[in-house]
């Protein structure tokens, strides 16, 4: 059963581990992500004000040592909102982005494993999604299920799990005719088996790599949901809803709408940088090409 | 090559037709009864049951889905898309109306992205490694991780509001178009500028590159001339497949600048609840883009007889 291209889960991590140590754009990007990560845990923690906390005497003031992004049209503390945004809008993201990738994973092992009449039916399906303007979609479904966090997962989950299902199908398809994998299916072993220790292992980096890529665009969609207000409704703290709340006050008190912008494109940079860097140290050819040139 | 027609055919039909059944069954996902609500959101207070009996009977919401979808999909393909349930105007008439406002910002959004990326990707790939190339992949890093809904804002307080250059929003003239195409062809500027980077490297290392620099060809003339032409080929295509991209930014920038268009069309009638709108709406968007994608496939062959024959790597 050896196969110089079989791949253990094990082998994933020995194979990771000195690329990711080594590569700039995940040390970044990486870096960038992780520091939100802590601000959105530990934030709500430390900070000395409440995110829906009104206090009318002391609206749209200027940013000051107080207040160090100014407060809002209700006297709010923008940075105390924009902490507690931070955990909204980051578990918002990982959420659809998780389901996405569950929902694409098992629709793209369906297609390569159960043959080819569910193969056709479910990559029709595929382009049926993929036709659809995501958020166009995504808007939609938010819509008609009516406005709240978890319509915006539920839709940003819905529009983005077709590119998953393609790109678990595509590896697959690369490797499902190896002599491990046939080996594997001839001495007897299940298929569930045969997918978790043979298949699935080949699939995560280019998984991977795609859920980072596509956790920056998932952002931007449900601030953008959020924004048109399907997503987060007032008082609760999330980005998008914070430059919808400041929107009317764009000359009187500019920070309202700058923060949580700064915010956002922040996460995505972050996030961006880590996709770009796993794929750079991740993919399968990459590797191949510099242990080849090693050898 | 007529095997391969016919299964490309018979692939989109199918595609169409989940297209329309799920733009038809949006309206099924609404919690509840789709003409309880519908009839809710329209008066703002609870309908009595004659009233949800009779708003049934009239849109005829009493038959089986399978009924209601072929009678909605046989009037679609005559251009019938039904009757807006708060404007007294047909849904193709708001679709007509809408579309040139869309496709003009569409145009103009495409032409600002062409006008930044194209020479910020070939400046990037000729200076590759240096700080020009790392500048341009921060910039194209940057141009992507911005919220588009964010970007209008500070462009209206910046050119709008304080320097007093543009108007504020609307449309009608041409001024009225420069902050929100620019809005939406950052993004879009973007994603090319790393496209044409990538595409320049690979000409820029082909042997005809090499073969005129070494008949003494001016650098200048490699560039432009023999290395750039070629490497806008897949340069075209994405531009082409951005469609959609285009559509979901309309949405947001459309809302921002409050012009009118099929984005705004669609945000008004989700929050009124106006499915036939709503329908109409996201089968144009759809349909465009699997429309765009076939004219992309046809346009890359007829640029690069290569795909045709077979023959590229």
């Amino acid at each position: 059963m050896s196969d110089r291209n079989r791949l253990e889960w094990r082998d994933c991590l020995d194979r990771w581990r000195p690329e990711i140590r080594t590569n700039a754009a995940i040390r970044v990007g990486g870096g960038t992500v992780g520091l939100l990560a802590i601000v959105a845990l530990v934030g709500p923690h430390v900070s000395p004000y409440e995110p829906t906390a009104q206090a009318l005497g002391s609206r749209l003031q200027g940013p000051s040592i107080a207040h160090p992004l100014g407060t809002d049209a209700l006297g709010r503390d923008v940075a105390t909102r924009l902490v507690y945004g931070a955990r909204v809008s980051l578990a918002l993201a990982v959420a659809a982005t998780t389901i996405r990738v569950v929902i694409g994973t098992t629709i793209g092992l369906l297609a390569a494993t159960c043959g080819r009449f569910v193969d056709a039916l479910l990559m029709r399906l595929v382009d049926v999604q993929l036709a659809f303007p995501g958020l166009v979609f995504a808007l939609v479904i938010a819509g008609v299920l009516g406005p709240s966090l978890r319509n915006v997962v539920i839709a940003l989950s819905v529009v983005g799990w077709a590119s998953y299902a393609r790109v678990v199908r595509g590896s697959v398809l690369a490797i499902r005719d190896r002599s491990f994998v046939q080996s594997s299916k001839l001495y007897g072993t299940p298929r569930r088996r045969l997918v978790r220790r043979h298949l699935l292992p080949h699939v995560v980096s280019p998984v991977l790599v795609l859920a980072t890529l596509n956790l920056g665009t998932v952002v931007l969609a449900a601030a953008g949901l959020s924004y048109l207000g399907l997503g987060a409704q007032p008082p609760t703290a999330e980005w998008g809803t914070m430059i919808a709340g400041g929107r009317n006050y764009l000359r009187a008190a500019p920070w309202l709408v700058t923060a949580p912008g700064v915010a956002i494109m922040l996460t995505v940079i972050g996030v961006n940088l880590l996709g770009d860097g796993l794929r750079d140290a991740l993919d399968p050819d990459h590797l191949d090409d510099r242990e080849r040139r090693r050898t | 090559m007529l095997r391969a027609l016919f299964v490309r055919l018979g692939s989109l039909s199918s595609v169409l037709v989940g297209i329309s059944l799920l733009t038809y069954g949006f309206v099924f996902l609404t919690p509840g009864d789709p003409a309880y609500t519908i009839l809710r959101a329209q008066r703002q207070s609870p309908p009595s049951d004659a009233e949800v009996a009779s708003f049934r009977a009239e849109h005829g919401l009493d038959d089986p889905f399978l009924v209601q979808y072929v009678s909605w999909l046989t009037d679609a393909l005559q251009g019938d898309l039904g009757m807006s349930y708060y404007q007294s105007e047909s849904v193709t008439s708001l679709l007509l109306a809408s579309l040139p406002n869309t496709l003009e910002l569409a145009l103009a959004a495409t032409a600002v992205s062409l006008v930044l990326a194209v020479p910020l990707g070939v400046l990037s790939a000729v200076h590759r490694d240096t700080w020009i190339d790392r500048t341009s992949r921060i910039v194209a890093l940057v141009g992507v991780s911005i919220p588009n809904f964010w970007l209008g804002y500070v462009l209206l307080l910046v050119c709008s509001l304080w320097l007093g250059l543009t108007p504020v929003g609307g449309t009608g003239t041409p001024g009225h178009l420069v902050l929100p195409a620019v809005t939406l062809g950052t993004g879009m500027a973007a994603i090319i500028t790393r496209l044409v980077r990538t595409s320049m490297l690979e000409v820029l290392e082909a042997d005809y590159v090499d073969t005129a620099r070494s008949k003494g060809v001016r650098e200048r003339l490699v560039i432009y001339k023999h290395a750039l032409r070629n490497a806008l080929i897949p340069v075209v295509t994405i531009v082409g497949l951005q469609f959609g991209y285009v559509i979901n930014g309309a949405v947001i920038v459309e809302t921002v600048f409050q012009r009118p268009g099929l984005g705004t069309l669609l945000v008004d009638a989700v929050f009124a609840r106006d499915y036939p709108v709503v329908q109409g709406v996201v089968l144009v968007t759809a349909v465009g883009v699997i429309g765009t994608n076939q004219l992309v496939d046809l346009a890359y062959v007829a640029l690069d007889p290569r795909v045709e024959r077979g023959d590229r790597s």
